[in-house]
Parts: structure tokens; sequence; C-alpha cells
């Protein structure tokens, strides 16, 4: 998730003091303040609002929330002048096939605008644009270059020029494995034949996208007043939104739109483009949905506190916003508008009976049981480690499913709960002894998961724990046999392991944990445990 | 204070045995009472807490004897077995000398030592000879006299003495010191009372016996000795429940008693029933590494749902009915459905496949309701499970967690419903104010995050999100449009705030000892 942070100073200057009330306020529009000190505020923006990533996209929708400057927020949009052209290339279709552009001129830069423009810029490549990967944004100065604008792909050794934050020529290739930028970004056009690049009419390279841009006419400064915008990507209309809130957020800085002509094969299109989409909004779903009596002026009046147009049953949608798919994205921010903390809460007549997951009863009776035993239950971790479940049990690894990039030492499912039961006998041996303890738990058993017991008692022998399997199955009131086995596992010892049968399926193992693994553990005591299969016993009590 | 009956009726009667000899030291103690030592400092100590007695302590050095030493005082001092030997001799090589008197190498050095020291031997070319006279020689050395006078109190050394202690702290094992305890025994005037009056009470019963129990005239019309019965005891431990399974035990029966009915299902799931079915895009980024666990393996659509170690029963969703259920949830993310716009992209059916740890128990939800029969509508499910998110560990991070799901399925309902259920069930988890406020989800519209007000520390704390169910979720899995109420607060917090547990680790850490200590939830 995103968070933006913006002067405390401009926000009481021109939205209002930042008193409690305005804090819940700002919570309440579904932007949570995350901190806030004298200079400056922190709010977080949902994923669904890239409209908000800056304090102007920010500042459009809170005052209209506020009921200052409510309804859809016109702009004014200027027709492309001459030359205010993108000539696309059907060389990038099969790398990067789309972009929308436009420029922006009259704009005062400082450093506080630059630092709120290239922090948009960031938030936007990371949330909607997937990390640049479904969208890049590029932003120039239009003094260094020359109209018209080509978009196009070329090999990448013919693609030369001075990236960012670099001061030497580099090939297209080059930046991939050597710029920092290029480095972090290469497995977005790992495999191409071609890159794609904006060049102008004098054929310099603007940038590279989706990984950097030239540091000769690729870079805004304080003394840009005029600047072009393009984003690049593989969905349109996606592209679009994504243009609009960047070209609009500038024209709050103080910049005139204008749009561009863009030109491929023979088709011309125009961008950005602020007509906004209308969807219906009826009435009765919205006040069924939220349970509120709402007339359709009280709905007009909402909407507009949204940010949209309303008119007959129709809202129009403001043309950067890139979440509203269905009605139910209307109610919601109808219900925002209303305030969440008005709706009285009401438990409906929904006559149901309750019932628990038989399987659960069946554990927490068997807890019963072994509580009144005095035996103390531990609850483990699923993840464990290769080094603990195989190399200090003696076991072969096999069998198991591994997770992919884990962030711990923690890699694979457990397989067993009885190498954790020992981890934390060796990780209590300065606790009071005697020590008894049981897990009840899901394994991983390949892709199979199945329920199991293990306990252990430490210091106890064979017939400690046999008394206590013998207990919880006369308790059960189920016949389990104890029996000779003809394999054991590898950390019991010989001679003293039974096997645990339920009409005659074994179901588990009980025995004496030999003293090679009690080394490998650590442990001095000695230390007798069973564990079972609850499948089997869920399959009988069911 | 006590009256002095009631105290001297519960003297143990280890306690009376000493009670005559109080004026006196410990070890007279125990030699006049007939006990051992420790029983006698046991004693001393209970009297002391009845306020018979003030007990202090002093320390005393004491010199003891050491194993060498012991050895010395049966065979005689190095020095004084090479005097003799010499007293016989008068002249000998040092080799010799070393051999016939059969010492060890540091003996022979010590002995040299000390007897040129008394100016008893000189040594020349190699030869030792005795320059004392025998009368000189016969005489016992202050070492010996002070090695026979052993133990010896430190404090009361005579100069010599002293002098004799130095000399062999030199030596090894041959003496050694040791701290005694001494203890000070001063008799109250509760004390002196009770030791005056203790005669006159006859004898306690000390404990209910079978014995006792055989005979009516063992026990009929005798006192029992009295127990102190506020003294401290030594704490015992219960066997319990884990107090997560305790707390999520007690969230179950709060969701039964309001109609609720359990849901289960795997912890390893398709990505299919953990994103897909729940409206989330397939480049959404919560289906990257970094935050979901995913394995290696792939699942079959959408089944493999089967409850841990079984399969699918006779509810079993045949294959057709799969295919159906696949091709709705593809068309959703695409076109959309019930005039949404969908997400406009290629539904990979690949990446549905995925095998994930499960990101939420809200993939039990989205099963549930794909299986869910329309005759069975209205419906109120939970579950209660561990979820998985790829995250390093720290005090406020862990990759498992606790979740507690819950939808109701029915016609009608509204989002004030929904709050309804959260606000009933946080209350019986204890959180008497809450607050709602606009969340996100790409499954529920509206959505909503629930904050809970923290008395104590006087913040909203956050505990996790809840919705309606978007029409691209419900529409393919109940294949009708019905509003289903949906929430998944995540549960940890709120135990970690019951048991006032700041480090999220320490709920796996399963320190027996803490554990032990550790409260029930009593609710």
């Amino acid at each position: 998730m995103a968070n933006v942070t913006f002067s405390r100073k401009q926000f009481e200057k021109e939205i209002g003091k930042l008193d409690e009330k305005m804090q819940n306020k700002i919570a309440m529009f579904g932007t949570p303040l995350e901190k806030f000190d004298n200079e400056e505020m922190e709010i977080e923006v949902f994923p669904n609002r890239p409209d908000l990533l800056s304090y102007h996209g920010f500042k459009r929708a809170f005052l209209a929330f506020l009921g200052k400057q409510t309804g859809l927020k016109e702009y004014k949009l200027n027709k492309p002048e001459k030359d205010y052209v993108v000539i696309i290339d059907s060389s990038v279709k099969n790398v990067r096939p789309y972009t929308a552009c436009a420029i922006i001129r009259g704009l005062k830069f400082d450093d506080e605008k630059i630092k709120e423009i290239v922090d948009m810029q960031e938030k936007l490549h990371l949330t909607i644009g997937r990390k640049r990967k479904k969208i890049a944004i590029g932003i120039y100065p239009l003094e260094k270059i020359k109209l018209p604008i080509t978009f196009k792909a070329l090999e990448p050794d013919k693609i030369k020029f001075i990236p960012l934050e670099s001061d030497r020529e580099m090939s297209g290739l080059q930046i991939l494995q050597k710029h920092p930028t290029g480095k972090e970004y290469a497995h977005l056009l790992a495999g191409k034949s071609k890159f794609p690049v904006f060049t102008d009419a004098e054929n310099n390279i603007l940038s590279m996208p989706p990984i950097i841009n030239s540091q000769v006419t690729g870079k805004v400064t304080g003394s840009t007043a005029d600047v072009f915008v393009e984003c690049s990507g593989f969905d349109f209309p996606v592209l679009n939104k994504c243009l609009n809130i960047i070209t609009t957020n500038l024209a709050e800085m103080g910049g005139k739109i204008y749009q561009m002509e863009l030109r491929e094969n023979k088709t011309k299109s125009i961008t950005p483009d602020f007509s906004p989409e209308k969807m219906k909004i009826n009435l009765k779903n919205a006040n069924s949905l939220l349970g509120l009596e709402l007339n359709e002026k009280e709905v007009k009046k909402l909407l507009e506190e949204m940010g949209y147009n309303y008119n007959k049953e129709s809202a129009e949608i403001p043309p950067w916003r890139v979440d509203i798919l269905h009605e139910v994205d209307l109610i919601e921010d109808i219900a925002i508008a209303y305030g969440y903390e008005k709706f009285i809460p009401e438990i409906p007549e929904v006559t149901t009976v309750g019932e628990q997951d038989k399987k659960e009863i069946i554990k927490r009776k068997i807890a019963e049981i072994l509580c009144g035993l005095n035996i103390l239950e531990v609850s483990n971790y699923h993840l464990t480690s290769k080094a603990e479940q195989f190399r200090k049990m003696s076991m072969p690894e096999e069998g198991f499913i591994e997770v992919e990039e884990s962030k711990t030492d923690y890699t694979i499912l457990r397989k067993d709960l009885t190498h954790y039961l020992l981890k934390i006998l060796s990780e209590n041996v300065d606790s009071e002894y005697p020590q008894k303890i049981f897990e009840l738990g899901r394994i991983f058993n390949s892709a199979k998961e199945e329920e199991h017991l293990s306990l252990a008692v430490s210091p106890a022998n064979f017939t400690d724990t046999r008394q206590i399997v013998e207990y919880l199955s006369k308790m059960m009131n189920l016949n389990f046999q104890i029996s000779e086995p003809d394999k054991i596992p590898p950390y019991l010892i010989d001679g003293r392991t039974a096997e645990i049968k339920l009409d005659s399926k074994a179901i588990g193992f009980l025995g004496e944990i030999h003293p090679k693994i009690l080394k490998n553990w650590k442990i001095k005591m000695p230390v007798a445990l069973f564990e079972i299969n609850l499948e089997e016993i869920f399959g009988e009590l069911e | 204070m006590a009256s002095a009956g009631k105290v001297i009726e519960s003297l143990s009667p280890n306690e009376r045995k000493i009670l005559p000899y109080l004026k006196e030291n410990v070890e007279e103690i125990a030699r006049n009472s007939g006990l051992d030592k420790t029983s006698v400092l046991r004693a001393l100590e209970y009297l002391g807490n009845k306020n018979l007695i003030t007990l202090s302590h002093s320390k005393k050095k004491i010199v003891e004897i050491g194993v060498n030493g012991a050895l010395y005082k049966k065979k005689g001092l190095p020095e004084r077995r090479l005097l003799n030997l010499l007293g016989e001799k008068k002249i000998l090589k040092l080799g010799e000398a070393q051999k016939q008197s059969s010492l060890s190498d540091d003996e022979f050095k010590a002995s040299i030592g000390a007897l040129k020291k008394k100016a008893l031997i000189e040594i020349k070319n190699e030869k030792i000879s005795l320059t004392g006279s025998i009368s000189e020689i016969s005489k016992k050395t202050i070492e010996e006299k002070f090695i026979e006078s052993l133990p010896a109190d430190y404090d009361s050394l005579t100069p010599e003495q002293m002098y004799a202690l130095k000399s062999f702290e030199r030596r090894k094992d041959i003496i050694q010191i040791r701290e005694e305890e001494k203890v000070i025994i001063n008799v109250t005037k509760l004390g002196e009372e009770i030791i005056k009056s203790e005669k006159n009470i006859g004898e306690l019963i000390e404990s209910v016996t079978p014995q006792i129990l055989e005979k009516e005239s063992a026990w009929k019309g005798k006192k029992f000795r009295r127990y102190d019965v506020t003294s401290p005891l030594p704490s015992i431990n219960g066997g319990k429940r884990h107090f997560v399974n305790q707390a999520t035990d007690y969230a179950r029966r709060v969701w039964t008693e309001m109609g609720f009915k359990e849901m289960s299902g795997n912890m390893l799931q398709s990505s299919f029933w953990v994103f897909d079915a729940l409206f989330t895009a397939q480049d959404h980024p919560v289906r990257e590494m970094q935050d979901t666990f995913f394995t290696n393996r792939k699942a079959e659509l959408p089944s493999n749902f089967a409850n841990a170690g079984k399969k699918l029963d006779s509810n079993e969703r045949s294959w057709e009915l799969d295919k159906k259920l696949v091709k709705a949830v593809k068309e959703s993310h695409e076109k959309g459905v019930d005039g949404s716009r969908g997400w406009r992209y290629e539904w990979n059916e690949e990446e549905a496949k995925r095998l994930v740890l499960r990101t939420h128990t809200t993939c039990i939800s989205s099963n549930t309701l794909a299986n869910l029969d329309k005759k069975d509508i209205p419906a109120k499910f939970f579950a209660i499970g561990k979820c998985f998110r790829n995250e390093t560990v720290d005090w406020s991070h862990g990759f498992e967690f606790n979740q507690s799901e819950g939808i109701v399925v029915a016609p009608n309902l509204s989002f004030r419903n929904l709050l309804g259920y959260l606000q009933e069930f946080f209350k019986k988890m204890g959180f008497e104010k809450i607050r709602f406020r606009p969340s996100y989800f790409p499954y529920t519209e509206p959505s909503v995050e629930i904050d809970v007000w923290h008395p104590e520390k006087k913040i909203w704390f956050e505990l996790g999100g809840a919705g309606i169910f978007r029409p691209e979720v419900t529409i393919p899995l109940l294949g009708e449009k019905m509003t289903v109420l949906a929430w998944g607060p995540g549960f940890d917090r709120m135990i970690m705030d019951y048991y006032n547990i700041k480090d999220l680790r320490e709920m796996y850490k399963n320190d027996i000892s803490q554990l032990r200590k550790m409260k029930f939830w009593m609710k």
C-alpha cells in the first residue's frame, strides 16, 4: 500500500485546520492519517484510488468530500497545436504497444512541486503501473525537445543516449546491464529483440520505456515551464486514466493542458480525453444495499461530494477514477459521503442453526482428556526448516512441500509434529521437569493435509506413554491396538517402539527417542512420545 | 498475635523436640534432640516464623584439614619424614635423600625449604646434612601441632597457628578454609512462655492416617496440630490448552451461538479459490512471491478443496459444473458480469492452478458459496484458521496468523446488517467501542475496516476488514445475484491485547515456564 506525505502548512492553508475533527474526517474519507507532526502529514491511499497519490489529487477529492467544491471538476482541454503529434510506429506492437500523451504549458516549477511530481510518478509506477510492467510514465522538458515525437522500437545496439544519473552515452543493452535503474527493470525487456524508445523530430532519444529517460532531454528542472507527458504500456484505457491523473494534477499546479494527436498507420486519436463515462445508478439498489432510505436529491448531493455529477439515475464518473467497475462502486462512494459513522448497525432476522465442525469438537475432546492428565498444549508454526524436520531427526529428505522464496529459514511445510515437540523440549531444558506437552495440528504429507496429535513426556519411558495412548483410546471408546512394528521411524529406539493401529490400520507410532536424536537436540533427559493421525479417528467417530 | 495456646498447637513434632534446647547451639540441639542438622535448621526457621525465636546469622571461617593434610597427619609431614631419615643417616646425597625418604619432587622441595628455614639442615656440594640437635629435631614443629589442632576457628588462631597456616597455604591441599554460617538463636517472650507451658499440652495428631481412623479412641477428644494456613507454598501446574486455542474456541462458541455453521478447508489452496474466485486480478501485487507463499505444485481446477485428509464426498462438484464455474470466473475477470466492466485482460487458467498457502480464510468462503445448495439459503457460516504471508518475522509481523471469517447469504441484506454482526462479535470479544471506516478489498464493495478503541492506550487499533461481496464474486459462485455479507478480521491482535502480549513472536514461542503461568481465557 502506498502512503503519501505532504506539507501540513499547505493543507491547513488550503483545506482546513488539522484538529481532531479533521483527523477523523480524513479517516472517514478512506485515507487513514498514518502520522503527522508540525511539518508534515502522511495518509494511506488504498490501491483502488491512484488518483489520490499526490497532494493535489487528494485535495481535489477531499474538498468535494468536505462539501466545499462538489461535483465533477472540469479542466480546460486545449486542442493540439501544430506538431503536437506522436507518431506510433508499428514496430512497438510486440514490445509495448500503446502510449497516451499530452503537453502541459505554463507551469511554474519549484523544488516542492518537482518533488510532488516525482513522488506521484513513482507511486503510480508502483501501484497501477505494477512496477512499470503495466504502465511507465515519462515527463520531459518541452524546451529541450523538437516536435513531433515518434514512439518506435529499435534494436538495442542502435539505441544510444546518456541515461539519467549518468555522464556517458550507453547502448540499450549497456543500460540494462550496467545502469542501476536499468538492472532493476531489465526483466521487463528480457527476451525482446527490439526495445521501445521515444525520439524527437531530430532523432534524439528522449527515453527508453519502461526503463529510463535521457539525461539531456528527459529531466525536468526548476526552469522548466512546459512539459511533454507520456504513459506507455499494454492497456490503453488504463494508460488514459493514468494520463488523466497526471495531467489534471499538473493543471491543479497551474498548468494548461494541451491534447496531442496520436498517429498510428492511418488512424488518428487524441489524448487526453476527459469526457466522463456514465454509469446508471438505481436509487432502489443503493438504498437496499446500504439499508438506508435516501431520496434522489440526497443521492445527488452525496455523489457530488465524491466528485461525480449526477443526473436522472446516471452518474458521470471523473475521468481519473480507475476503480468504478459496477454500480456497487458508486454505492460505496455514496456510503462514504453519507458517513460510515452514521450507519446504525442492525442484526437482521436470518434464522439459521449454529453448528461447530465435528473435527474441531473431537479435537477439543482429545485436548480435554489430555489436559486432565496434566499435559500442556503447545502450538507451533506449520512451516519448518529442513534442518529441524529432517537432519536433526535422521529422516530422509523426501515427500515434502517447499514454499518459494521464503523470507525466513522456514522453507517447507511440516511433515510431522514430533520434531516440533523435540524442538520445544530442547528450548526448555531450564524449565522444571517433568515436562509433558502435546500438540493437535495440521501436517502436510506430500500434497495431503492431515490432522495429527503428538505428545511428548520427559523424563519418561515407553510404558509411560503407552499408558497415555491406552487411556486416550479407552476414553474415546475406540479400540487402539498396540502392535510390533514392521519398520520404525529412525528417531525411535528399536525394541522400544510400537505401532498404533485402529481397525488394523496403522495410525501412528509410540516409543522412546534414541539418544543420538536427543544429542542432536541437546536434550539431556530421556523422552518418550507418540504421534497419531487423527483422520481415521474422525472417520470412526463422525 | 496469635495466642500462646494456638501457637503451641501449631508446632510440628520436630519443633517441639527442639524446644527444650533453644539456649544451645545448633550442633548441640541436633545432638540432644536426636534430629539431623538440616531438620533442626528447618524447625528453627519455622519457630522463627511463629515468633518464638529470632534468628540471626553470623559467618565464621573454619580451617579444616585437606586431602594431603589428612594423609600427612597419619604418615607425618614430608619434612618430618626427611628429618627422621637424616636423624639416622646424618648426611646424604640429595638424590639419595629423596629416594630413601620416598617423597615426590614437590614434597621433597617443600621439605628442604621448611627444614632450611628452621636451620635444621644445610646443603653443601649436592649433599644434605643434619645440623640440628636430637632434642631440636624430636620436638613437634608448629606445623605439626597446627595440623593436629584442626579443625579450628580462623578468627581465634594464635600468631603461631597463623604462621603455620600461611606456610601450609602455599602447599597443595594440606588445609582448606571453609565459610560456615553460624546461627544465633534468641528466644522471644512468647517463646519463653511457650517453652514453659509446652509440656502441659498433650500429644497432638500430626496427620489423619488410615491407622488413626481404625480406632475411634485414636482421635476422639484429641487435638490436631494446627497448620499455618497462610504460609507460602511452592506452586503447582496443571495441564491446559494453548492460550491461542482457548481464544479460538471461544470465538467458535460466539459464532455458533449466533447461528453460524463452521466451515473448514485445506491450508494449501489453488490460486483459483484464494484469488480468482474472489475477483483478484491476476496481476494484483498480492499474487507475487514477495507477499504470498507459492509452492511449485499445481492443482486441478477448481477442486482440490477437500477437507484435511479426506476426499470430497457425495457433495463433490461434477466436472461439468466445475468447468462452468471456471468459465464464469474467467468471464467475470475479462468482461465483467451484471453490467460490471471487469478487469479487461486475458485470464490465464494456468495461473489459477498455482498452489499457494492460503493468504486468507476467505478462500473457504468462496468455496462454500460455490458448493451451496440453493435450498439451504438463507445460510450463515464461519471459519477460524491459520493464514500465511511471506513476511520476515519481527515483533509485529509473522508469516502465520489467525483469521476469523464469516459470511451471511440471504436475499436483501444490507451494509447496516454487516455492521450489526460485526458490532455484536467484537462486543463479545470484549470491545465495547468500535468504529467502521472505509477500506478497500478487490472482492467487496462497500468495504469496511474495523477499528476498536483501546481504553488504556487511548488509541484506535485496526482489527481487519469486511464488506459485501461484489456481484463479480457472487454471480459466478452462486449463479445468481445475492447479497453476501463477508468479514475476515485478524484474530491475533485480540489475543495479544487480552494477554497483554507486546511481541507477536511470543504467541508461538512455547516457553514451557511461560505457558504454565499463562492465565485462562476467562470468557
